[in-house]
């Protein structure tokens, strides 16, 4: 039978190191190729040798797809393609390709310039292996090759991220990527249409969250920030360059404006108006609202938002600052965290998702006491997950000998969720909206997973599985076979039965014809021709005695008569030569030769009319009825 | 397959074409040239415009004279401006299912279709060519509206009148079908009708046809399309360009294999070289700035402008043209500018690769931000105070009957210093000129018209080979202009289907196959036979379903009871519902086996007799007689239906089903 295969070499009852294989009617396609931000050696990209040991990458993947721009589903793309080789398409958005090598190079350079570590790939291969990347508009059939097609779905989260449909012949399956079902106030909800595919493998990171609605989230976020302000703290909103970074200074924009608030909000990167810049460029790939209006007012060109600067952490009074990283594990964000962190006046808010192990996790978890030591902070910052802001220079000194620190937390921290990832319930949304047969969790932690599988088993009566890495689930398949009919064939077909119903289902016979892996159903006498068959003819005469004195020629009218009456659905004639046909079904009357009180009536029919045939040889036998005529 | 053709402009086409079981109107092209028949619009009253004489009859009746106005010799309809909409008697177009643009050009009739034929089905379009398009609408309404007329006239349309007026109003066709424009909200209601589609997006119309928009290369967002069931492919190439201009190029692949091509859309100037006439365009106005002129380019808000500009922007410095203002005057100039750069997913590799940066794709954002480029809504208001001549003037509308160009005639005609100089291919410049002569102003005719021309044409019909073309009648022979010229209309085999307005085509196309899908407990239970070397067959009986245009084959209700073994029940008084239906036979029977055969099932007193063409084989004691020839065989038996089943079986043994 046929069936899919998928592998996660990452995100498998994981989050991070996104790295999917999926074989699909001959076809293997990898989804993602991420690097994991809990770890500093082999184990950060996925071990592209499950793949092959040594045979040539390019020859066993047909193609390989990006979500979108986050280095946990593209950062192992220039290492898999430059440095273990590999040669074949990779497909991503425009708004993907556009980002996609600016984070890798800034990975890039934490890592090698940075860290010091030395086999990593380089600038040259980024510019290399994004030389193979083609570039896809949403909805657009791609032709892989000619029976391998995808296709790019809008998935909300950050900009340029989709959703793919891999789809071999009848078989398909729907890969999310990262998605957010309810549109923010930069980015629309992800949209799929009922594409029933025989796999979804969703990204299940809130499996087990139901969040409260938008506005009261941004009530809250707003409030607090407020409140702060208000009493003189300090906020520290911890974010990635690129994504959410945008939707909360919109959020903060419009706030100051209505509120009149005078207290500076700063950004702390100076990527952060090259990253605005692409929000202009690909506006059509934000929301309905900011496409409408960007004509009047580019909701990307921000008033009260200015450009951070170190030495402004130590100014007195209220202030905002949005800085990177967003998991508070390196860079400026740690740097104003630990100047920040001493004062109960302040507040962090952590506005999306923390990996295990980075600082934004542990103050999350409840801890309130933290050794940080010079060195552990700097290896963190090779973690980075989205624009890495230029790292500081004050961050050199941290390299120097290990250096033991405990830092009281005494800042409020709170945590709003602002991570644009589907909650439990858009998973459900989602799900109903693709109509999949079979579910596969992914990017998402295994007890969440868990929880999640037995709600999607109950509610949609769909197998769901949530393989491990290196694990692989198979799904069988069971695709009907496209054949070619002749348009003879189904309209003679569509034209029999005696009501004209296009809708009721008919019974149809016809030959199908297969030929080097070409199927076609034709009529039998057409398959026949095709073949240079001729037809044998199967024919049946049958002698019926009936016991019947009258003349021959009145018994012949007598059986007409019988027969009209009962086969009111058929066609019943009489003949000038004095036979009946019933159909195609002769009938003929002769005199017995011995006895003149029986006629013989010779019932002849073929094959195809044997039902029939059979059934007035045993109608006659009964003999006629009684009748005065 | 049947094609409608509603409109005679081989550049604004409407067609619908009659597909399967769909409807599928292709472009609603709006013919403007008819407002060339019309008086210019101006902004504040022209003097000169209100004293034009009336017009006299050759009789001396003076009873159009209010309607009719004489100018240098040409006579105007003093009214609103109207257009001459597509053919909307040839069919019921409420009864179209879908409406598929090709680019921004051919959707200006759109409202008239939507809105008032009970229209009710959904368009489909690039999302450039919807906001451009809507740009293009509310640049047309707001130039009409904002100079109200309060004439509207009518008598000279009449039949009887129209007979007596002077050309070319006398040979004006379709008069009735001119109709004056359309409103906002007419525009709104129509655009929202519209569906938003990417190059190379499949789109399943009732799953009896898909179709798929591609890259047309001619304009940003402009489409040819595919429509296509399994077995019959239409191409509809409308618009297209091979040129590298900015948007994407065109996809000239995907158009291969097509049954018919209808082709719409050439370059309206085969002649010209677009490249030439970007050079001369640049020179001709460098000259008339250098010496003190003003130039005035009448052109549309978006399209070759982007490219004009460009081209300006490389020219400028080097002309020494740095200190002359360029001004755009448009409703739409701001939001024209601003879209042009958020499409970058449409725009050619160059283009791309300047987004990816990120930097603005077109250098015009660079032109405004050093001041050299100024945009305003009108003449009105900013654009008073910021005004400088000498300057360069982009503003609309080409046919020179309203905009704010029609101002700039005014005020710049009667000086031999300034230039006018026509880039859009759409109008006659020297119709456009009419209603201002006599002018003193230079006119320089430089139409950019980036469209297929014919050598590209049968290039690229070489190249795609659809077995079948169908195009307008108007390029099937050389321009009447230039009828020596047979190099200047399509060459190909079979010679192109051509059509004119209100022609109804019959497309010749010979549809054999439809598909099927077997589903998969169907196919388990076939029973495929090897006939010949690579050949199986399998006979199958099954329930056909029929929805939304799909069909399936289903296992029957209760399996079909293979003849062999089939050991009916007697005949009960039921008569059988519908014609059963057994399989053809094919094959031979050999005699000596078939008795032996006949032997071994009990038959002991079988005796064959030869005859001319076979065998007779007669079972005497049950005096049956079976005749046996290469192609037939005929069981003549008493009515013992046991035996004479017993007997077909044996037979059946020996014989292949179809």
């Amino acid at each position: 039978m046929p069936e899919i295969k998928v592998t996660p070499l990452g995100a498998g009852q994981d989050v991070g190191r996104s790295c999917i294989l999926v074989s699909i009617a001959g076809k293997n396609v990898m989804l993602d190729c991420g690097m994991h931000m809990g770890y500093n050696d082999d184990r950060r990209f996925p071990d592209f040798s499950y793949i092959t040991q040594n045979g040539r990458l390019t020859d066993f993947l047909d193609c390989v797809i990006i979500s979108h721009f986050h280095l946990d589903h593209c950062g192992a793309l220039p290492y898999f393609s430059e440095m273990v080789g590999y040669d074949g398409p990779i497909y991503m958005t425009h708004p993907t390709k556009a980002i996609c090598p600016i984070l890798l190079e800034d990975y890039r350079k934490i890592t090698v310039d940075k860290k010091g570590e030395t086999n990593f790939f380089t600038s040259q291969m980024i510019k290399d292996c994004m030389k193979k990347v083609v570039a896809v508009h949403l909805h657009q059939t791609v032709q892989v090759d000619e029976e391998l097609e995808i296709k790019a779905y809008y998935a909300g989260h950050v900009l340029g991220a989709a959703m793919f449909q891999i789809k071999v012949g009848c078989e398909s399956v729907v890969y999310t990527g990262d998605y957010n079902m309810t549109p923010d106030r930069h980015l629309g909800a992800a949209w799929i249409d009922k594409c029933r595919p025989d796999l979804l493998i969703t990204e299940s990171t809130y499996a087990t969250t139901i969040r409260d609605s938008k506005r009261c989230r941004e009530r809250d976020f707003l409030k607090k920030v407020h409140e702060t302000v208000e009493r003189g703290g300090k906020v520290l909103i911890p974010v990635f360059a690129l994504g959410r970074a945008q939707e909360l200074c919109i959020l903060l924009e419009t706030f100051w404006e209505r509120m009149n608030l005078k207290a500076p909000i700063y950004f702390s990167t100076g990527l952060t108006e090259k990253a605005n810049h692409y929000y202009k460029l690909f506006i059509t790939w934000t929301n309905q609202k900011i496409r409408k209006t960007f004509v009047q007012r580019n909701m990307f060109e921000f008033k009260h938002i200015k450009a951070f600067d170190r030495a402004f952490a130590d100014n007195p009074g209220p202030m905002v600052v949005f800085a990177t990283p967003g998991m508070l594990h390196a860079g400026q964000s740690l740097q104003i965290f630990r100047k920040w962190a001493g004062n109960e006046k302040n507040m962090v808010i952590m506005p999306g998702y923390c990996v295990q192990g980075t600082v934004g996790h542990k103050i999350l978890s409840g801890q309130r006491k933290l050794e940080m030591e010079g060195r552990q902070i700097v290896s963190l910052s090779q973690f980075a997950h989205g624009i890495q802001g230029k790292v500081a220079p004050d961050s050199q000194h941290l390299c120097s000998p290990p250096l033991l620190l405990q830092l009281e937390v005494k800042m409020q921290v709170e945590y709003m969720s602002f991570s644009a990832h589907a909650d439990a319930k858009g998973i459900m949304q989602l799900i109903r909206q693709a109509e999949p047969r079979n579910v596969l969790l992914v990017h998402g932690e295994a007890k969440k997973m868990e929880f999640l599988k037995q709600k999607i088993e109950q509610e949609f009566h769909v197998n769901c599985y949530m393989p491990a890495n290196g694990e692989t689930t198979t799904i069988f398949t069971n695709p009907s076979i496209p054949v070619d009919i002749s348009l003879g064939l189904l309209k003679r077909e569509t034209a029999i039965g005696l009501l004209p119903d296009a809708k009721k289902p008919k019974l149809m016979h016809g030959t199908l014809i297969m030929k080097d892996n070409s199927f076609r159903l034709v009529s039998p006498e057409q398959a026949l021709k095709e073949l240079g068959l001729a037809e044998h003819q199967l024919r049946f005469t049958c002698r019926v005695h009936i016991q019947d004195p009258r003349k021959e020629h009145e018994t012949v009218l007598r059986v007409y008569n019988h027969l009209k009456g009962v086969l009111k659905d058929y066609s019943v004639q009489h003949l000038p030569d004095g036979s009946i046909t019933v159909e195609s079904i002769l009938i003929q009357a002769t005199a017995h030769s011995e006895d003149q009180g029986t006629k013989v009536l010779l019932v002849s029919w073929t094959y195809q009319d044997e039902e029939l045939g059979s059934y007035l040889t045993s109608l006659l036998k009964k003999g006629l009825p009684q009748s005065s005529s | 397959m049947k094609l409608y053709c509603l409109s005679g402009h081989p550049t604004l086409p409407c067609n619908v074409l009659k597909f399967k079981s769909t409807t599928i109107m292709l472009d609603c092209g709006l013919d403007m040239t008819s407002t060339l028949n019309f008086l210019p619009l101006p902004l504040v009253q022209s003097p000169r415009l209100s004293k034009l004489p009336g017009l006299v009859l050759k009789d001396g009746s003076t009873f159009l004279d209010k309607e009719l106005k004489e100018c240098s010799g040409h006579v105007f309809v003093d009214s609103v401006p109207e257009f001459c909409l597509p053919e909307t008697e040839l069919l019921d177009l409420s009864t179209v299912d879908v409406i598929l643009i090709s680019n921004y050009h051919c959707m200006m009739a759109l409202p008239y279709i939507t809105e008032y034929t009970g229209f009710t089905g959904t368009v489909y379009a690039t999302e450039p060519t919807v906001q451009i398009g809507r740009l293009l609408m509310e640049e047309l309404v707001n130039s009409i509206e904002r100079v109200p007329k309060a004439q509207s006239a009518s008598t000279w349309k009449n039949k009887e009148v129209q007979r007596l007026l002077p050309a070319p109003l006398k040979d004006a066709v379709e008069v009735s079908m001119w109709r004056k424009c359309y409103t906002m909200p007419e525009v709104n209601a129509a655009l929202s009708k519209i569906q938003l589609v990417g190059y190379s997006q499949k789109i399943e119309l009732f799953g009896a046809v898909q179709v798929t928009p591609l890259s047309s290369g001619y304009a940003l967002g402009s489409s040819n399309w595919i429509i296509q069931s399994h077995y019959e492919k239409v191409s509809y190439v409308s618009g297209s360009s091979l040129l590298t201009t900015h948007p994407q190029p065109m996809d000239q692949a995907s158009l291969k294999n097509s049954d018919v091509l209808i082709l719409t859309g050439l370059t309206q100037i085969p002649t010209a070289n677009p490249d030439g006439m970007v050079g001369e365009f640049c020179s001709n106005l460098a000259m008339t700035v250098r010496n003190g002129g003003n130039v005035l380019v009448p052109c549309y808000p978006s399209g070759v402008i982007y490219d004009l500009l460009e081209c300006l922007y490389q020219y400028i410095d080097s002309a020494g043209l740095s200190n002359v203002p360029f001004y755009f005057i448009s409703p739409v100039a701001n939001s024209s500018l601003e879209f042009s750069q958020i499409f970058a997913e449409w725009l050619c590799h160059n283009k791309q690769t300047k987004v990816y940066l990120p930097e603005p794709p077109f250098p015009h954002a660079e032109l405004i931000q050093t001041n050299k480029l100024k945009h305003y809504p009108s003449i009105h208001g900013d654009f008073s105070n910021d005004f400088k001549q000498p300057c360069v003037i982009f503003t609309g509308h080409p046919s020179l009957r309203f905009g704010d160009v029609v101002h700039f005639m005014e005020l710049w005609g009667k000086s031999s210093l300034n230039t006018v100089i026509f880039t859009e291919p759409d109008f006659s410049y020297l119709d456009a000129l009419a209603p201002y002569q006599p002018l003193a102003m230079k006119c320089v005719y430089c139409p950019i018209d980036t469209r297929l021309n014919f050598i590209q044409v049968s290039k690229l019909l070489k190249e795609v080979q659809p077995l079948h073309v169908v195009c307008p009648e108007q390029y099937t022979q050389p321009p009447p202009s230039q009828s020596h010229r047979t190099d200047l209309m399509i060459d190909c085999q079979p010679p192109p289907m051509s059509y004119r307005r209100a022609e109804v085509l019959t497309l010749p196309y010979k549809r054999r196959y439809e598909k099927i899908e077997i589903m998969p407990e169907l196919a388990d239970s076939l029973v495929p036979l090897e006939i010949k070397p690579g050949i199986s067959l399998a006979t199958v009986s099954a329930m056909l379903h029929t929805k939304d245009n799909k069909h399936v084959l289903q296992l029957p209700p209760k399996p079909p009871q293979p003849p062999t073994s089939k050991k009916r029940k007697r005949v009960s008084d039921d008569v059988p519902e519908c014609k059963p239906l057994k399989p053809l036979l094919s094959g031979s029977i050999p005699v000596d086996q078939f008795v032996q055969t006949l032997e071994k099932h009990g038959f002991s007193d079988v005796k064959v007799e030869d005859t001319a063409k076979g065998h007779i084989v007669l079972l005497q004691e049950a005096e049956t007689l079976i005749q046996i020839e290469e192609d037939s065989t005929h069981i003549i038996c008493d009515n013992d239906e046991p035996l004479r089943v017993k007997l077909r079986d044996l037979v059946l043994k020996f014989l292949q089903k179809f």
